[in-house]
């Protein structure tokens, strides 16, 4: 008796959400992105030209993939950090198996992302089973991929001279764009397929939503979340190769750092790292922003440490628009 | 009708400390609603997780159709047909209606990773539809009221062609029309044959709904009897039993002195027109059912949760209490009935726990801790409420329950609190260490505090109270002076649903 004025408050505030939906946040994302751009292209006529474009799309190509593939991480609650030097050393291993040993590239290839997947999948592992918290496993296999690329390589980058058909990979180009580009729509494409389309990405999506309930809707649990760490390290594999052939070496010395902004790109795209929510087209646009943000600043001759101050404004600014349309619910 | 589908027998539960099920029986027909009803820890839930494996029997037999079944978990439990609606609801309220009522089993297409969205949202239309049920498949359950979500569970349930429904009171949450709205569904399944079971607190509901009722009392079967042919004081009669507990025993109350004042205090949905008042040397207990909201009422004067209209006031003065600090302020304590999450900071020694809410009244020259002064009022209060401990530097989570709970009533001792707010003092504690808090309660209104104290404990309120409040969904019941209450008349306002003692 109490409540049925009260029942139709909560509908009315219900509707109102409609406004604060997810498509909000992305339309924001791709507007600021819009808007940045064309300041950019007012501020300086050297930013919307060709080169300078496609230099911005090149240099999102690595940073975009690692994003795309903690999207999954982090849609189930989870987290990654190892992301950036499992990177390494999927490109160590790549430099291992075709400078070192070799064999033929697709086999290095093969290595690289193989690499990655089993960095993941020891993640998965760790977190599902002996239930260590994300942070801390994804903390413990940064370190110790990053030391491995550096014991692997002997220090030294590995460089592919013997074979320039490597740096084709990501620096071959059609119509003036680089297939490193190419290769990361097309990726992001595969997996806003899975995240959207397959029972993966299904599950995914539960267990962020409320891991429990998916327990006890009979879903295996630590299966899923083993194949979603999994798949994420692969994408790290990728990335990886990525590198390495624009780079046209596999530098062991790289890697730590990316996974922040990987993370901070999937931030700024709309996806909560509570878990339960987030898309690819989010992730991309936030790669997107961080790049254009970098180009922009630089063309305008701000410095690099004033573009980095500039990027974290922006990322706690992200997620506080993010908990603002939360508290409005 | 005398299809029986569930049959459990000799069912025997034991959790470490708690004895839980003994020697529980229970029968289920098919095209039934079977209400199982009991005081809070009387067993109901417990055996109805018995019979959905997410507990296993120590001993008993379970015979479903007949047949003498192991149910282990809760996947053999769904493969028999049986499916149970929790308390709390268990939905991922970022996926749609859909998504949710086939999670674990969503219908694929092509490859086998692939999902079959179309047809996932047309099997889930069809469900609804013949349910009746006016939901959209493609909503999200995030945007749904609870009441429509537990739909969806009930939806899930179904899903799988269970022929035994459990709900755990699945009314607790839901308004006037919206349990009409159940009641439509449970008696369409009944009407095909589904056996239900309904734990509820809420006997004018038995009447409506129920055709026959289980009692259960203390971990033991009492009863099963047809509903029409039964009243509802024997119901209550029978789930508080026949044992006779102490009488009330009322302290002389000394003075009239109103130290604490609540008038029409109401949150949305939550709390309607809470008023009454508070005594110096009295002990005033809150009764009621689970989420009566008693527990909402300390923490909206304790100023943890905020309130939309109303008016507290300390010794006649209106005051604005809107966090923890202002409540403190005019000395009100707040007593968690989660000691170990919201009373002490368990890794700490017993003196920084005792001194922590009032250490401005420590400080020394530069902001320091005056070391002296904070040991010689933490001694003073380990002494007073004999809290034992081998020192004043051992960590409170090595005390056992009743000492922390004494480390906490220290706490705002020595923030000179006057008004404590107890909530579930006692909760698990042992017996021994429970009189010494009654003890020490007793003692704390001797000496002038006002105390209010909730508790679940019916022999615990109808031993300590001057007076009681009954409470239930939100609103006062009922009140009881220590000689008129009995743990009948205190059961009857805790069910009762609109407000009529309040004429």
């Amino acid at each position: 008796m109490q409540s049925e004025p009260i029942a139709r408050e909560i509908e009315i505030a219900k509707k109102g959400s409609v406004f604060h939906s997810d498509a909000t946040q992305k339309l924001l994302a791709f507007a600021s992105l819009i808007v940045m751009f064309i300041v950019f292209s007012l501020a300086s006529p050297n930013f919307a030209r060709f080169n300078n474009i496609v230099g911005i799309l090149l240099s999102t190509a690595v940073n975009g993939i690692l994003a795309v593939g903690v999207s999954f991480v982090i849609v189930t609650g989870g987290i990654d950090l190892s992301i950036g030097t499992v990177m390494t050393l999927s490109a160590v291993m790549a430099g291992v198996v075709i400078t070192f040993w070799r064999l033929p590239i697709f086999l290095g290839l093969l290595a690289g992302v193989a690499t990655g997947g089993l960095c993941g999948f020891v993640n998965g592992t760790t977190i599902a089973k002996m239930k260590i918290p994300p942070f801390i496993s994804t903390l413990g296999m940064m370190m110790i991929s990053k030391g491995l690329s550096l014991v692997i390589s002997g220090t030294k980058p590995i460089y592919f001279i013997d074979t320039p058909a490597f740096r084709k990979i990501a620096m071959g180009t059609v119509f003036g764009i680089p297939y490193a580009v190419l290769i990361f729509f097309c990726s992001a494409i595969v997996a806003n397929l899975i995240l959207t389309r397959t029972v993966l990405g299904r599950y995914t999506f539960a267990l962020g939503s409320n891991e429990e309930a998916a327990r006890l809707s009979g879903i295996n649990v630590d299966r899923w979340k083993i194949g979603v760490y999994t798949l994420g390290g692969m994408f790290s594999g990728l990335a990886g190769l990525i590198m390495a052939s624009r780079l046209n070496s596999a530098q062991p010395a790289l890697g730590q750092g990316y996974e922040l902004e990987a993370i901070a790109a999937v931030v700024i795209g709309g996806t909560s790292l509570s878990g339960g929510e987030g898309s690819i087209l989010g992730t991309v646009i936030g790669a997107f922003i961080m790049s254009v943000l970098t180009n922009g600043l630089r063309i305008l001759s701000i410095p690099q440490e004033w573009q980095t101050v500039v990027i974290g404004v922006i990322v706690i600014l992200a997620v506080y628009m993010d908990i603002i349309r939360r508290q409005r619910r | 009708m005398s299809d029986v589908l569930v049959l459990m027998k000799g069912i025997e539960k034991t959790f470490p400390g708690v004895h839980a099920l003994k020697n529980c029986d229970f029968q289920l027909r098919a095209g039934e609603v079977h209400a199982l009803v009991g005081e809070n820890g009387a067993g109901k839930s417990t055996l109805m997780k018995v019979l959905t494996g997410v507990y296993t029997k120590d001993a008993g037999h379970i015979l479903y159709k007949g047949q003498e079944v192991e149910i282990p978990n809760p996947k053999a439990a769904q493969d028999l047909g049986i499916a149970i609606i929790h308390q709390e609801l268990h939905l991922m309220p970022h996926l749609t209606v859909a998504q949710n009522i086939f999670i674990g089993r969503e219908p694929r297409k092509g490859a086998r990773f692939v999902l079959d969205e179309k047809q996932i949202n047309k099997d889930a239309q069809d469900l609804l539809d013949m349910m009746h049920l006016d939901l959209d498949p493609k909503a999200r359950v995030a945007d749904l009221t609870v009441a429509k979500q537990q739909m969806v569970e009930i939806v899930r349930a179904l899903s799988f062609n269970s022929e035994v429904l459990i709900m755990d009171e699945p009314t607790s949450m839901l308004t006037g029309t919206e349990i009409d709205e159940l009641f439509r569904i449970i008696r369409e399944l009944r009407s095909r044959g589904v056996g239900i079971v309904h734990i509820s607190h809420r006997m004018e509901e038995l009447k409506q709904i129920s055709d026959r009722v289980t009692v259960m009392r203390d971990g033991r079967y009492i009863a099963t009897v047809d509903t029409h042919a039964v009243t509802i004081d024997k119901i209550i009669s029978m789930m508080v039993g026949q044992e006779i507990y102490e009488t009330a025993r009322s302290l002389p109350l000394e003075t009239n002195k109103v130290v604490l004042e609540v008038k029409s205090l109401s949150r949305a949905g939550v709390l309607k027109d809470i008023s009454f008042q508070l005594h110096r040397g009295e002990i005033l207990s809150f009764a009621g059912l689970v989420g009566a909201g008693r527990t909402e009422v300390a923490r909206s004067i304790f100023g943890a949760d905020p309130f939309d209209s109303g008016q507290i006031l300390v010794h006649g003065n209106e005051v604005q209490i809107r966090t923890p600090n202002d409540a403190v302020k005019y000395g009100i304590g707040y007593l968690s009935e989660d000691r170990r999450r919201y009373g002490v900071m368990p890794t700490m020694d017993v003196e920084t726990n005792i001194v922590a809410a009032a250490l401005d009244k420590f400080l020394g020259s530069f902001g320091w801790v005056n070391k002296a002064s904070s040991r010689f009022a933490a001694e003073a209060q380990v002494n007073d409420l004999r809290i034992r401990t081998p020192s004043l530097e051992q960590r409170v989570r090595y005390l056992s329950g009743g000492n922390q709970q004494k480390v906490v009533m220290a706490k705002w001792l020595v923030r000179d609190c006057d008004i404590l707010i107890c909530d579930e003092p006692t909760r698990g504690i042992d017996v021994g260490a429970k009189s010494e808090i009654y003890k020490l309660l007793n003692d704390l209104a001797g000496s002038g505090k006002a105390i209010i104290m909730i508790s679940s404990e019916l022999p615990e309120i109808l031993r300590m109270s001057h007076r009681i409040i009954v409470m239930c969904e939100g609103q006062i019941t009922g009140e009881l002076t220590a000689a008129e209450a009995t743990q009948e008349r205190i059961l009857q306002y805790a069910t009762r649903r609109e407000s009529i003692a309040r004429n």
